[in-house]
């Protein structure tokens, strides 16, 4: 089957849809080129420089997270490749402003070693933290566990205490104290392709689905056939329950997400059978969110992510936000 | 093993028939990785082989160290994900180890200084279902040649099988390290797409570097 997607050319796929973005947010954004990174348009000074970044092909993560109360800056790599440090070292240059440069990294072992070398060699202080929140994979396993959904929550969380002034250090402790208390899995029922490739990434054959999928499309715990979506909403949440085995009666945040191809009709369907299994369970569901958030290109799938909340969480969560694809509060 | 002068126009012409034998292997590289990766390690090695090649005229005229920093600097920028790291860590640990004049004995100690900077920064080491797997054997038998005094056509024949051998091996193993890891025990089965594409590079330049074709 040939590749069908709205490209001029698979060579400058990234830099037209980057051109697009920063276009339609410039009151927001802003695009600095060679090396590629965005930055926040409107600047605070004296606070840490919140700089994420990571493979293309997961929009919004992490450009539409750029501006007030999230993300300064984002740096793009190809589609589903991490960027290379001179991009973070350039971006932490422009934006640090004196409170040193907080990095928001997913565990993949590129993103990681970029992130790595640009931590090395970087002249501005800096730190790092590190989302690993996919519950698909033991977290035993040789790689640790991947970075999906959580960063947004990571993302908002520390942005908001960024926000307030919050230093390097007290950051990376917010973000110790959030990560055990968040958990992702996701399911595919389609692959993904990407452009430069012009095929799926992988292949499901037409009633099959992968539980437990990555972000870009890796293989998760195993192959399954389509069932019902409670049914599949179930195994997802008993996998986030049993890893954070909350207390009856706690606090969550609950999100459903889309990877790209799916209906919001349907992410509904799922996020009403996931409050369901809350309800059964007597947790207390205090904060949602629907929608495309951490997406892996045209893949038709979902995630589910459930987030322990405590006052301070709660409170940072609910923080003004005003970015390209979550904006609340004022 | 006495070997042709190794200097920048050699590294040139090594990282000029590395890229054309990627070129020739793109699809069925492409095809490993989209068994058991995320399909972009032919085209990110591509990208960062034609931008390295790009400055192929001022890499000539540096010195071997400088040059060699130089190609690690440009992978650093343009290829991105594990590769461009781990890729950058080799050519950098080879051009911490030059000493002048490059006797075989300097070869080998290079690239066994490259290999261990790449084990360092990707903590892994061989049997991971990775590129380690062709190039910490590779690395170890230019230290037997270099020992044995091996003449040259024999040392790039047993060079190349090694590398051979060692992207074969993956086939059986299980990935620890990178993205086929995920699949676990599905992994196995399908030969490691950076081990292939470390291989099929090396067979090229063992070419570059045959008697027929080099100059001496």
């Amino acid at each position: 089957m040939t590749m069908k997607k709205f490209i001029n050319s698979v060579d400058t796929f990234l830099e037209d849809s980057l051109r697009g973005f920063a276009a339609a947010h410039a009151d927001l954004v802003e695009l600095h080129t060679a090396p590629t990174f965005l930055s926040r348009r409107h600047r605070k000074s004296g606070k840490v420089a919140l700089i994420s970044g990571g493979g293309s092909g997961h929009e919004p993560l992490h450009i539409g997270f750029i501006g007030p109360g999230m993300l300064d800056g984002a740096c793009p790599g190809q589609v589903f490749t991490s960027p290379t440090p001179d991009q973070m070292l350039r971006a932490g240059e422009t934006l640090e402003c004196g409170a040193g440069v907080l990095f928001i990294v997913k565990n993949y072992s590129g993103d990681v070693m970029n992130f790595e070398m640009a931590s090395e060699l970087a002249d501005f202080e800096n730190a790092t933290v590190l989302v690993e929140d996919d519950v698909a994979l033991p977290g035993s396993s040789s790689t640790g566990r991947r970075g999906v959904m959580g960063t947004v929550i990571v993302e908002k969380v520390l942005g908001a205490l960024a926000e307030e002034g919050a230093d390097l250090g007290t950051l990376l402790e917010a973000g110790r104290h959030l990560h055990p208390r968040m958990a992702s899995m996701g399911v595919a029922i389609t692959s993904c392709t990407v452009p430069a490739a012009g095929r799926p990434t992988f292949v499901l054959a037409e009633n099959e689905i992968e539980v437990g999928v990555g972000i870009h499309g890796e293989p998760g715990r195993r192959r399954d056939v389509l069932r019902p979506a409670a049914e599949l909403v179930q195994e997802l949440m008993d996998a986030l329950l049993e890893e954070l085995s909350p207390a009856p009666g706690a606090e969550v945040l609950l999100i459903v997400n889309g990877m790209g191809a799916t209906p919001l009709a349907e992410l509904y369907v799922l996020f009403g059978e996931a409050s369901q299994v809350l309800e059964r369970l007597g947790l207390r569901l205090e904060r949602s969110l629907v929608g495309n958030y951490t997406t892996a290109l045209d893949m038709a799938g979902a995630s589910i992510t459930l987030c322990l909340l405590d006052a301070e969480i709660k409170r940072a969560w609910d923080a003004p936000v005003h970015t390209s694809a979550l904006r609340w509060g004022r | 093993m006495t070997t042709p002068s190794l200097n920048s126009h050699l590294l040139v012409r090594a990282l000029s028939a590395a890229h054309l034998a990627i070129l020739e292997h793109k699809e069925e590289i492409a095809a490993l990785d989209g068994a058991i990766g995320d399909g972009d390690h032919v085209f990110n090695l591509l990208r960062g082989l034609e931008a390295t090649l790009l400055e192929r005229d001022a890499l000539a005229q540096q010195d071997l160290a400088t040059s060699l920093k130089s190609v690690a600097k440009k992978l650093l920028e343009s290829v991105g994900g594990s590769a461009g790291p781990l890729l950058a860590s080799l050519f950098l640990g080879m051009a911490k180890a030059v000493r002048e004049p490059i006797t075989p004995h300097i070869f080998a100690g290079m690239v066994e200084n490259g290999v261990q900077a790449m084990c360092l920064r990707g903590k892994a080491g061989l049997g991971e279902k990775t590129m380690l797997d062709v190039l910490i054997p590779v690395a170890e038998c230019l230290g037997r040649l270099a020992q044995e005094g091996a003449p040259l056509e024999v040392a790039l024949e047993r060079v190349r099988q090694t590398a051979e051998a060692g992207m074969r091996s993956t086939q059986d193993m299980v990935a620890t390290k990178g993205r086929a890891a995920f699949l676990g025990e599905r992994s196995r089965g399908v030969i490691d797409p950076g081990a292939r594409s470390s291989q099929v590079m090396i067979a090229a330049i063992c070419d570059v570097l045959t008697p027929s074709t080099a100059p001496v």
